[in-house]
């Protein structure tokens, strides 16, 4: 009744081929961005923004990242984690080696760092494809971790191995170190993330995205029209492990503060595959709805049973969690094998007919 | 359908079921959050630990009413030894003003150390952390008594000197394993193994082991096969340890010359059997229950229920009196800020004065109820860690022996590289904030 488009005439082609055709949907974007731009930082509690908000969107952005390759070309990577880590540590000896940089500047250029390793790791995708292809990505992440820990020249020789965040200031305004409110970090988080969402939303619904997807559904019959593979499919790496890249700099420089080697290791891969097998392989949207459903779920699971006042020990709450989440995990993949998105899709068309459906 | 209906069920009772307790008066009362890790692979170390600390507290509460009179508000809150969710921990209970916080992992101390000073949290990573905020002119918020791990390794070098018949010259052309957990905790001794492998003349043997693999420690053990080391130094955590431990026995390592830092517990050793036995561990505070303050905490905690240790026997173990140490520590350093300060509810900027005031005398041990547990410790506004001495313990196949007096460490060693440490580490994270805090004469 509501959510119907009758009357909502395409004058031209490109009103007809945009991302959002719907005028509701194009409302209901809005007011999403005036709730994370406005409403969030005004009501929000600092755990909400340190703690719910940051590592969401810092996570959807590597969901996003891992998507481009796995959801759009269908090449499975295991080294998510690596290439993140090449991120920040990327941004990490840049920011110490030039302070005098902005670290938004070399946040986004450690991007390129990451791009260029992820093509390197990239190149046997031509040759193997699947879980042979996995199992080559988990060599990229098992050998990159390894750097992280015994190349001492990347941490800059620190006795813990750690790499710490100098404060830096954006316009005057610390955005990352201890004086760093997490409104502001927020705001960077936000921005980096909506940009960087709508870049990646245009790539895949052009060409590029095209050449991917028919890469993914037969590469033979891509092949056939003309489509060259090894540059499409180093392309996804290279945007791949860019976005990852850029999303491991601000996961340490920007959430954690200070990271060890073990922040970028295989179980962030995994939770970032996790994340958009159950957010939807090829779909940006559920890139933000896996992020949502492994890391915000589990949250407010913890917060449950003290909200409501009942003594459970923190241990236990913690079993409970796991126990409650992969429960979910499993019931989302029986009833949507093809994720959340597929799933609110679906709610949107069952919407449009409402209530006289047929 | 049914489906439907059970979810819609279970989420009404829950609601109906939500007793109207509301949060304690925040007003009258400390809030003391613990940092606790009883799930995922460092459990076996974290649980004791966390019940310790939790049990001398409530013991405190049960007995008299708190500190000074004022109840304590203790929350446990579940890291899983995991940095993500320690900084969550962190963020979720610091709207409730925390007095002080113990990470119980380096990991999650790190990004704490910048923050403490800014959100006026004092930290207290007793014996972990980053060596050098025992530096207290350059790290006014973080504590990390009673010794440095670097204070730990020289202890134990001391040792094997002492074994060889001497002085540190003794250590001259003799080869030193060092097996440890490869992450911040164990590759902080590293630079230090550096300098004084050249400065004494041992040879140093590095085996690294990462947390994924700790209880596959195979090939480092076949390294030590094939390097016979005089000497083995454990820097182990969790599982780290008992596999560690395991597989010494199984390559016939002779055990009286393996010698752990102190965080190996009785449960690490006892499951490689007989072999574990004369496997020797630093120790900065005795095990067993004979002190008026464990039985009163088997009596008030224990007994009545209140406590989550799985087994009462467990009470008194070297991990669980370790926890107790440590909330010792917290309890004093409340009790001291009451003290300096005069308020009765404090507040994290008086604990961190009563931290740096902090002076517990062998009366003051007494008073507590554990004479004869650990040595006295005094901080002071420049020295955040105490440098105390160690003992070395020796397991006997059932429990764990004092065999050595207290060693003291190689302080004219550590100190330098300590300062040293400290300025880089204030150089590297530029601007560093000069300390601004000012200092109790005492």
């Amino acid at each position: 009744m509501f959510y119907r488009e009758t009357g909502q005439f395409k004058q031209n082609y490109a009103a007809d081929s945009a991302v959002f055709p719907i005028l509701q949907d194009r409302y209901g974007l809005a007011i999403i961005m005036v709730i994370a731009f406005v409403a969030i930082p005004m009501f929000g509690s600092e755990f909400l923004l340190a703690s719910v908000m940051i590592p969401f969107l810092i996570l959807s952005l590597g969901a996003i990242g891992l998507n481009i390759l796995v959801g759009y070309t269908g090449l499975l990577s295991l080294g998510t984690a690596g290439f993140m880590g090449v991120g920040a540590y990327a941004a990490y000896k840049l920011s110490t080696m030039f302070p005098q940089v902005n670290i938004l500047v070399w946040i986004l250029c450690s991007g390129f760092f990451a791009a260029g390793i992820g093509v390197i790791f990239g190149l046997p995708s031509l040759r193997i494809k699947g879980f042979y292809l996995a199992v080559a990505t988990l060599a990229a992440q098992f050998f990159l971790q390894w750097c992280f820990v015994r190349v001492a020249w990347l941490y800059n020789y620190n006795p813990s191995g750690a790499i710490e965040v100098p404060g830096r200031t954006l316009f005057g305004i610390a955005i990352t170190g201890p004086m760093a409110t997490p409104v502001n970090r927020y705001y960077v988080v936000l921005g980096v993330v909506v940009v960087m969402t709508l870049i990646a939303s245009n790539i895949v619904h052009g060409r590029i995205g095209r050449t991917w997807m028919a890469v993914r559904d037969m590469d033979i019959a891509a092949q056939l029209m003309g489509i060259r593979l090894l540059p499409a499919k180093l392309l996804a790496f290279a945007v791949s492990s860019f976005y990852c890249g850029v999303a491991g700099a601000l996961m340490v420089f920007l959430w954690l503060g200070a990271a060890e080697p073990s922040a970028f290791d295989i179980k962030l891969s995994f939770l970032l595959l996790f994340m958009v097998i159950i957010g939807g392989l090829g779909s940006l949207i559920g890139s933000f709805m896996g992020a949502a459903l492994i890391h915000i779920l589990p949250i407010f699971i913890r917060a449950l049973p003290e909200s409501l006042g009942l003594p459970v020990a923190a241990a236990t709450v913690e079993h409970l969690t796991y126990l409650i989440v992969g429960a979910l995990i499993i019931f989302f993949l029986i009833v949507e094998p093809h994720g959340l998105a597929r799933l609110w899709q679906i709610t949107k068309q069952k919407l449009r007919v409402w209530p006289f459906p047929y | 359908m049914s489906l439907k209906k059970m979810i819609l069920a279970l989420s009404a009772a829950s609601v109906l079921a939500m007793p109207a307790i509301e949060a304690a008066n925040a007003e009258d009362s400390i809030y003391v959050p613990l940092f606790t890790y009883r799930t995922g692979a460092f459990a076996g170390s974290g649980s004791p630990i966390a019940d310790g600390m939790h049990d001398y507290l409530t013991m405190l509460n049960e007995r008299d009413g708190g500190i000074g009179g004022v109840k304590l508000v203790i929350e446990e809150c579940e890291t899983g030894y995991d940095t993500k969710k320690g900084l969550e921990c962190y963020e979720a209970m610091k709207p409730k003003k925390p007095v002080l916080v113990n990470p119980w992992s380096t990991g999650i101390t790190l990004p704490l150390i910048p923050k403490a000073a800014v959100d006026k949290i004092p930290v207290l990573s007793m014996a972990y952390g980053l060596s050098a905020s025992a530096k207290g002119d350059v790290f006014p918020w973080i504590f990390n008594p009673p010794a440095t791990y670097w204070d730990g390794f020289t202890q134990i070098l001391n040792y094997i000197a002492d074994q060889e018949g001497g002085g540190v010259d003794k250590l001259k052309g003799k080869r030193i394993g060092y097996i440890y957990l490869d992450a911040s905790f164990g590759r902080e001794p590293l630079p230090l193994i550096d300098q004084l492998s050249k400065e004494l003349g041992f040879e140093a043997k590095l085996y690294p082991v990462a947390a994924a693999d700790m209880q596959n420690q195979s090939s480092q053990w076949l390294s030590v096969r094939r390097d016979r080391p005089d000497y083995m130094i454990l820097f182990g955590w969790g599982a780290l340890n008992s596999t560690a431990v395991k597989e010494a026995v199984k390559t016939n390592f002779p055990m009286e010359k393996f010698i752990s830092v102190w965080w190996p517990g009785e449960d690490d050793v006892r499951g490689a059997g007989d072999g574990a036995k004369g496997f020797k561990t630093l120790n900065w505070h005795a095990a067993g229950t004979d002190f008026p303050l464990i039985q009163d905490i088997q009596k008030y905690v224990v007994d009545a229920g209140k406590s989550q240790v799985s087994d009462k026997s467990k009470v008194g173990q070297v991990l669980y009196n370790r926890g107790v140490y440590n909330s010792m520590l917290i309890a004093e350093a409340i009790r001291t800020a009451q003290e300096v300060t005069g308020n009765k509810v404090v507040t994290g900027e008086d604990v961190r004065r009563g931290l740096e005031n902090l002076n517990i005398d062998e009366a003051r041990l007494k008073e507590i109820g554990l004479e004869g547990f650990t040595q006295p410790l005094k901080l002071s506004c420049n020295d955040h860690n105490g440098h105390q001495s160690n003992f070395v313990q020796s397991w006997n196949g059932t429990a764990f022996e004092k065999v050595t007096d207290y060693i003291a460490p190689m302080s004219d060693k550590v100190i330098p590289l300590l300062d040293e440490d400290a300025k880089s580490y204030a150089e590297k994270n530029a601007p560093w904030p000069e300390r601004t805090e000012a200092c109790d004469a005492s």
